[in-house]
């Protein structure tokens, strides 16, 4: 693997390790910080049901929007008011998760290539979020809503846009007419909309995209807004008067936060900051790679269309066409090198990676060039093969996960691939009946794997829950499996000596039994 | 092969406590530490309008000639010019010059309006405002005045526009 720059890889290690402690409390499958992305989903979906309501009751118009909401809270407590905290929570939530699923992609590295069209259609959703969090303050019309109109009206006057400043709008009550009102509505409700086709956009090159958490965390998330809505409901100000400035203000820091920093400092200051960081952040996916990895083929003399690397592929990179040799197959996968990650995933779900194929070189429907299965295949026979194969461990891990290569002694042959997922759970199988006393397969932790789905392919195939599936006749009393990120070496090490204990209370060679 | 481990009381204590904590860090942040938008003891003076310069330059009588180059319906025998005059401002409080601006007519032919939106904060209690604007360059000097003595309450907003009907200036 490439070193990343120094910053990043301070920043992924101190990552792995907050993750890791979140592991140790939810797990990997509920840690919160590896679903950042469908938590934001979730609160934007919590935020729209929420909107709904909160405009169906909202008076429009300028005179009368602040009282239906003061309103709200006060004589409807229990449902408006409490909806309508939780609206301004999941705002703020749907900010914090949309920052930290920014950072932690970045850190990690997750913009170039393949990755490139998603990091560019998410870019903008910064604005589009902030956007749409800054402007519901405004239909609230209380000093905040004021305050903050108001401010978002003098930042935008810095640069020369309209002809008339658009703070002038809000000089005097008799200028909030239900014209601009109606503006504010079109924005707090129109933006989402944009929003939401903006989302859709971001996600089209994944496939299986995970849009929404799991459901104990999503019921968790939402519970924790309703708990803190029902504990510090979200209350008005006093309504707005344009004849002050509202002096002492309760601002929402994670949202409005640009609008004391741009009286701190200047409108032109918050441009500045905005257009440097959107072209560092539009700019890093076309920075130079250290390094070009090939993309997979598909060799068509033995796909046979099975479609198995279409259903599996995270990046949506493979797709079914005509097979030209319409005796051999009706379709064949055909890889598009733009989204290709070169993950291998696509290899471990081929059934025609099989090592038990009786051919002089093994060569699989689609592979990667660079790290071809026959290789692998050669590397483990001479590993089993060798004087000291007696009784040998085998392992195979993840060069993105914790490094296997410290497991390497003696008894035990070690293999680390681009990723687990490219494992042909046949393999495993082979391994066995070659003399392997044990196989222990090594990954990402859930939701933590590079390519988003090659642990969880991994455990689904060797679980024999999806195809390929790793045969019934396979003990699994042999075949240890450990989910470790980088760096999480001691779970690999408890893991090892763990299938150490169980093989050792086999006596003899272990029994491949073929199902009845 | 695979095991699931039911979840122990330090583990749901643990989960309790960090999404208590994502609550506290949305609780505490979306309303702490308050923001004093303006000093107590201040007041704010607006200082905007967006008015339309006089035309740079008087308007003249065709002559029959340059009417003569023009469709028929294009003759009128009075040619106005389009540029507008850029409108200055100034404003002294307390006497003192507080604000001085050219507001240049927007548009590519410079003929819309000239804009100024300035804010200034000024210390609350009496206050001698004198505001002075030209909007004519062929006129030296200014063309309207306004001055005045205020009283501004603590956080109270003092708009100083030009209503263009009245053609004078207002202190509101």
């Amino acid at each position: 693997m490439s070193q990343p720059p120094a910053p990043e890889h301070f920043g992924r290690s101190a990552v792995r390790r907050v993750e890791r402690g979140f592991d140790s409390v939810f797990g990997a499958r509920l840690n919160p910080l590896r679903h950042l992305g469908s938590l934001g989903f979730l609160f934007f979906w919590i935020i729209a049901i929420s909107g709904i309501y909160l405009y169906a009751v909202l008076d429009t118009s300028a005179s009368g929007a602040y009282r239906s909401i003061d309103e709200l809270s006060r004589k409807q407590w229990y449902l408006g008011g409490l909806l309508r905290s939780v609206h301004r929570y999941a705002a703020d939530a749907l900010v914090l998760v949309m920052i930290g699923h920014l950072i932690r992609e970045w850190l990690f590295g997750h913009f170039r290539g393949f990755r490139r069209f998603s990091w560019l259609t998410g870019v903008p959703l910064l604005l589009f979020v902030f956007a749409c969090g800054i402007g519901g303050f405004w239909l609230n019309w209380d000093q905040l809503g004021q305050f903050s109109a108001m401010a978002t009206a003098e930042w935008l006057d810095g640069l020369p846009l309209f002809a008339s400043p658009l703070a002038r709008n809000f000089l005097s009550a008799a200028a909030v007419s239900d014209r601009l009102f109606s503006l504010f509505v079109f924005i707090h409700l129109g933006l989402p909309l944009l929003l939401l086709f903006g989302l859709w956009f971001h996600i089209q090159r994944i496939s299986l995209a995970d849009v929404f958490p799991p459901r104990a965390l999503a019921v968790a998330a939402t519970a924790t807004l309703f708990v803190l809505a029902a504990l510090k409901p979200v209350l008005s100000h006093p309504a707005a008067d344009l004849s002050q400035v509202p002096a002492t203000l309760a601002i929402d820091w994670i949202v409005l936060f640009v609008h004391p920093l741009m009286y701190a400092t200047s409108s032109g200051f918050i441009w500045g900051i905005l257009v440097g960081v959107l072209f560092f952040l539009l700019l890093l996916p076309f920075l130079p790679q250290t390094r070009v990895i090939p993309v997979a083929k598909v060799d068509p003399d033995n796909c046979n269309g099975c479609r198995r690397c279409f259903d599996d592929c995270p990046y949506a990179a493979v797709t079914m066409v005509p097979h030209p040799n319409r005796r051999l197959a009706r379709q064949m996968a055909q890889v598009d090198a733009d989204l290709c990650a070169s993950c291998g995933i696509c290899v471990g779900a081929c059934p025609s990676s099989t090592p038990f194929r009786s051919v002089a070189e093994l060569v699989a429907g689609i592979d990667l060039p660079h790290s071809p299965i026959s290789r692998l295949r050669q590397q483990l026979q001479a590993a089993l093969a060798s004087p000291d194969s007696d009784r040998k461990i085998v392992v195979f891990g993840c060069d993105h996960g914790a490094s296997v290569e410290a497991l390497r002694d003696h008894g035990v042959a070690v293999f680390s691939l681009v990723c687990t997922g490219m494992l042909p759970p046949s393999f495993v199988e082979y391994a066995l009946r070659d003399g392997a006393s044990g196989v222990l397969v090594s990954g990402c932790r859930a939701g933590g794997c590079e390519f988003r789905l090659g642990q969880q392919w991994t455990e689904a195939r060797l679980l024999g829950v999806r195809e390929p599936h790793l045969r019934a006749a396979v003990p699994r009393d042999c075949i240890q499996m450990v989910w470790a990120d980088a760096g999480d070496d001691a779970a690999l090490r408890v893991a090892l000596s763990t299938l150490r204990r169980r093989i050792a209370a086999f006596d003899g060679p272990v029994p491949l039994v073929e199902p009845a | 092969m695979a095991m699931k481990k039911s979840m122990s009381p330090m583990t749901l204590l643990g989960q309790v406590l960090l999404y208590a904590l994502f609550a506290a860090v949305i609780g505490v942040f979306s309303r702490w530490p308050s923001y004093q938008a303006l000093a107590p003891d201040q007041a704010m003076i607006k200082l905007s309008f967006s008015h339309h310069g006089k035309p740079v330059s008087e308007c003249r009588q065709a002559s029959a000639a340059e009417l003569a180059k023009l469709p028929p319906n294009m003759r009128a025998p009075v040619r106005c010019p389009r540029e507008r005059s850029p409108v200055t401002v100034e404003l002294d409080v307390d006497g003192v010059a507080t604000y001085r601006h050219v507001a240049m007519p927007s548009g590519l032919s410079r003929d819309g309006a000239s804009t100024v939106y300035h804010r200034l904060q000024v210390p609350a209690g009496s206050h001698r405002i004198a505001v002075r604007l030209n909007d004519d360059a062929r006129m030296p000097g200014f063309s309207h005045v306004r001055a005045a003595t205020v009283v501004l309450k603590p956080a109270q907003i003092l708009v100083i526009d030009f209503d263009a009907a009245k053609g004078e200036i207002t202190l509101q």
